[in-house]
């Protein structure tokens, strides 16, 4: 089986003032089609950093990316943004859903970028609410879902377009325990659909859901080790 | 394309809807420049072509000529100062300039006028028949005196609605009454029909017409004999104007001996060099309310661009999660271009209504006459249009370089 994601020394170097910040310091990293990925480390650590240039936000400032055989380091912003578009489904810790729009419209919105017809954005996104099971809830405003709903419309929206990969950035950070448990049951569920998925978190409860953990610290890979041997679609 | 730039529209306007004061004291810059420029661009229009209409009761293809200024020693006399025109002057203009169709000649002074026990100081004017077809000239009773009375010296009258008014009881017939002027009886047996206010806003129905050698030798007590006020002319043609000034000059220096380094004693003008000098002023005024208009939609502009700022930095997160989904560069640009467009676009809209509504009401207030073109209402929207393009610029492109990581994590 074929990498997804093939990071062969990358490093991130950022100017904050007259300093340059080495966040990645030569990380080299391979995950397949299919896999459940729990990324952790410590705040500092460069995860954040590698979870953006995984997830097509940033450029490495050396070394070499591929997503899908694609090189994205030489990629333009447009290019990037159709790969984003096309190819990655963010969940955020604070869901980052737009306010003061119904959660159909907000699990549209990729689409909406991919210059679909508004019925067939409609069908689509209900689909994915309905996915997540949120089904008869398509037109409540942000506000009026419980946290967990709304986590639940960000992971419609992520879905929606069908990517090969979902990055979970503490999906589960803001939510009590009921519902985090609702919402790594989801993506467990996206996962042994065929979904690769990436998550980064701290709490080791969270990774536990993973089968394999990576740890990240000072910019390099400190662990990677599986931890499960079930593996999707192996 | 065209779906997205429908739900963009659609995007905008609910996200507008949502702020409805902030979006309506946005727009009110733009609705306040645009329906200034509409009601003074039809107050404007409306009053050309009141002066239009005033200049064309002079006559048709109409020219005058004035004695001009008399210089004794040096010292200069003013316009129409000296009595350098008679009436050989005009007869002469007419036999020797063909594209002449007639020459007249008028006399002037203010006197007063009695009938009866009503009395009133108007505009006498001693004047050749001709004048009154030069002037267009029409009566609502009686009519015109002849050469007949000319060559007579006949003690007849014709005269306008304001003298009517006047010196008559509502209800009395004009025609037939016997007035005096200066203790001179005179007949009246006409009456004009009215002309209202000149392109110089004096009232041309408050004359009194009666013939020139009557004015002269009874009425005026004219020292010389056959002096004119001034000259009238006129061609069949408009194109024939400026040819017959040029001859009229010509005959009128020879027949005056002026050498050629003496200035006109007379001065000739036109009815068209009349009407340039109104269409002048109101040019001036319509330019002047012009760059009022534009200074408050550039106001208003700077306005919309404010509250876009102000928009995007409220929304940088949003601005972050649309880029990571797959907006693209220009997705964000066009999202808030046609949000600046829009507000811009309902202002113009409502700026066209507060004007076209301005111009009416003040036709109904004031009565000043209003043309509501439809020039300057495509003109005023596309103008609104682009008030928002050019403002939205800058915050459209503030916003579309926005890094998504960093507007992701903005608090």
């Amino acid at each position: 089986m074929s990498a997804l994601i093939e990071c062969d020394d990358i490093w991130k170097i950022y100017r904050v003032g007259d300093v340059d910040v080495q966040a990645l310091r030569g990380l080299s990293l391979s995950i397949r089609q299919g896999e459940f990925v729990a990324i952790m480390g410590s705040s500092g650590s460069g995860k954040s950093t590698l979870m953006n240039i995984i997830g097509c936000l940033d450029q490495p400032t050396k070394g070499r990316y591929q997503l899908d055989g694609i090189d994205v380091g030489q990629l333009r912003s447009d290019q990037l943004a159709d790969i984003r578009n096309r190819q990655i489904g963010f969940v955020f810790q604070s869901f980052n859903l737009i306010p003061r729009t119904s959660a159909l419209e907000n699990a549209q919105l990729p689409l909406f970028y991919r210059g679909l017809s508004l019925k067939e954005q409609r069908a689509q996104a209900a689909a994915a609410l309905q996915r997540v099971g949120l089904h008869g809830r398509e037109h409540h405003f942000p506000t009026q879902l419980s946290g967990g709903q709304q986590q639940r419309v960000a992971i419609a929206r992520a879905l929606v377009t069908g990517p090969s990969l979902l990055l979970a950035d503490e999906p589960t950070g803001n939510l009590d325990t009921q519902s985090s448990q609702e919402i790594m049951g989801i993506l467990e569920g996206l996962n042994r659909d065929g979904m690769t998925v990436i998550l980064v978190t701290h709490e080791a409860d969270v990774a536990a859901s993973a089968h394999r953990e990576i740890v990240i610290k000072d910019g390099q890979v400190l662990s990677d080790r599986a931890t499960k041997t079930h593996m999707a679609g192996v | 394309m065209p779906a997205f730039v429908w739900l963009t529209v659609l995007t905008a306007l609910r996200i507008l809807g949502r702020n409805r004061l902030r979006a309506g004291l946005t727009m009110l810059g733009i609705v306040i420049g645009v329906g200034a420029v509409i009601a003074m661009v039809s107050i404007g229009e409306g009053a050309k072509r009141a002066v239009q209409a005033q200049i064309a009761t002079m006559g048709t293809n109409v020219i005058i000529v004035w004695p001009g200024a008399t210089t004794v020693s040096g010292v200069r006399g003013g316009q129409g100062g000296a009595v350098t025109l008679t009436v050989s002057d005009a007869l002469d203009l007419k036999k020797k300039i063909p594209v002449l169709a007639d020459t007249g000649w008028a006399k002037r002074d203010v006197m007063q006028i009695v009938n009866g026990n009503l009395n009133w100081n108007g505009s006498i004017n001693g004047i050749s028949p001709s004048y009154l077809t030069i002037r267009d000239w029409s009566f609502t009773s009686g009519g015109p005196f002849t050469q007949a009375d000319l060559d007579s010296a006949a003690r007849v009258a014709l005269i306008g609605q304001t003298i009517v008014e006047n010196l008559f009881e509502p209800g009395e017939e004009p025609v037939g009454a016997v007035i005096r002027i200066k203790n001179v009886p005179f007949r009246v047996i006409g009456v004009l029909a009215p002309k209202g206010q000149s392109a110089q806003g004096s009232d041309q129905d408050d004359v009194i017409f009666i013939p020139f050698s009557t004015a002269e030798r009874k009425v005026f007590g004219t020292p010389f004999l056959g002096s004119v006020g001034a000259i009238f002319a006129s061609t069949d043609r408009a194109e024939d104007l400026p040819e017959a000034v040029d001859q009229i000059r010509e005959v009128l220096r020879a027949r005056h001996r002026l050498l050629t380094e003496q200035n006109d004693d007379f001065t000739v003008r036109t009815q068209v060099d009349i009407g340039k000098v109104q269409e002048g002023t109101s040019q001036t005024l319509t330019l002047m309310l012009f760059s009022i208009a534009s200074v408050s939609l550039l106001v208003g502009g700077i306005g919309i661009m404010n509250i876009l700022l102000v928009s995007v930095t409220e929304r940088t997160r949003e601005i972050g999660v649309r880029m990571a989904v797959g907006a693209k560069r220009r997705h964000i640009v066009m999202q808030f271009l046609i949000e600046a467009m829009t507000l811009s676009l309902l202002g113009g809209v409502l700026g066209i209504a507060v004007g076209v509504l301005g111009a009416k009401l003040t036709t109904v207030v004031a009565g000043w006459p209003t043309i509501i073109s439809s020039d300057v209402i495509v003109v005023a929207f596309f103008f609104s249009l682009a008030v928002g393009l050019f403002f939205g610029l800058y915050p459209a492109n503030k916003a579309a370089r926005l890094n998504p990581i960093e507007a992701l994590r903005y608090e």
